[in-house]
């Protein structure tokens, strides 16, 4: 480094900040704080608890739900995902989205209306890693179904 | 005011469902980003979006982080008589926007 300049708004930047002074490198280098930039994920148990905090004790079947991702994810910034269930228009709830790999577990929440067509929606979603992203369907005769997909992520959505 | 666009059929038919897009143009920067100096981004989304035809919901929904930059919606609607699609959405600085097409039943 010969005095480049840093760029200001980069979209995508390093973990380690780049004008760090010498001694505050050290220093952080001796207590362990030099890599804070990894943020937390998610995991498996912090998605079936928000699950049962949904459901309670009611069982959760798979089948009426489909959760239709790609299996294969070049780009985890932008990746699309349709949520649909097989059911007529009204008589579903709601529907949830979570992905255990993201630093946060919840990615939709959507409650129909009596004006909705179907219960259906497609969106775009951030993935940070390869992981299994579940939709639960809340049906009005109090019913839950589920679907998983497990997935890979190439590149992972710009977290740092 | 962020750019809307709201994609439905000008004209549908009583109570036969109709395919809705939109698409908001947004940053939705997730709080999870650091710029050059290692400071924060700080959470900017929207969080929280409300669609409804002629006065009655079509849905409510509540974004999160994941959601992409640029959030991009489709959706079914139905609709008994004509009126306006309505799409309201608040974001992290509290802002709230509302945006709306006629829509006629044929």
């Amino acid at each position: 480094m010969n005095g480049s300049p840093v760029p200001l708004a980069a979209p995508c930047l390093p973990p380690v900040p780049l004008p760090l002074a010498r001694r505050r490198f050290v220093l952080m280098a001796v207590t362990g704080t030099l890599l804070p930039a990894l943020p937390a994920r998610a995991n498996p148990h912090q998605v079936a608890g928000l699950i049962r905090a949904i459901t309670g004790a009611a069982p959760i079947d798979t089948g009426k739900v489909t959760l239709d991702l790609p299996v294969l994810v070049e780009n985890g910034n932008a990746v699309a995902m349709t949520v649909s269930v097989d059911a007529p228009a009204g008589s579903v709830r709601a529907l949830h989205v979570f992905a255990d790999g993201n630093p946060l577990p919840e990615v939709l929440r959507l409650r129909f209306g009596p004006a909705s067509g179907a219960p259906r929606i497609s969106t775009r979603i951030r993935l940070a890693d390869s992981q299994t992203v579940t939709a639960l369907a809340e049906l009005a005769d109090g019913t839950f179904w589920r679907d998983s997909v497990e997935l890979l992520v190439t590149l992972a959505a710009c977290l740092e | 005011m962020v750019r809307v666009l709201i994609n439905a059929p000008k004209q549908v038919r009583v109570r036969e469902p109709f395919e809705v897009k939109l698409l908001i143009n947004h940053p939705m920067e997730s709080g999870q980003r650091r710029d050059t100096f290692g400071q924060a981004i700080p959470r900017e989304i929207i969080h929280t979006l409300v669609c409804s035809m002629d006065g009655e919901d079509v849905f409510q929904a509540d974004l999160f982080p994941a959601i992409s930059a640029n959030p991009f919606l489709a959706f079914w609607a139905v609709a008994a008589r004509s009126g306006a699609l309505m799409v309201r959405f608040t974001d992290d600085q509290g802002t709230t926007q509302t945006d709306s097409i006629a829509i006629s039943v044929a």
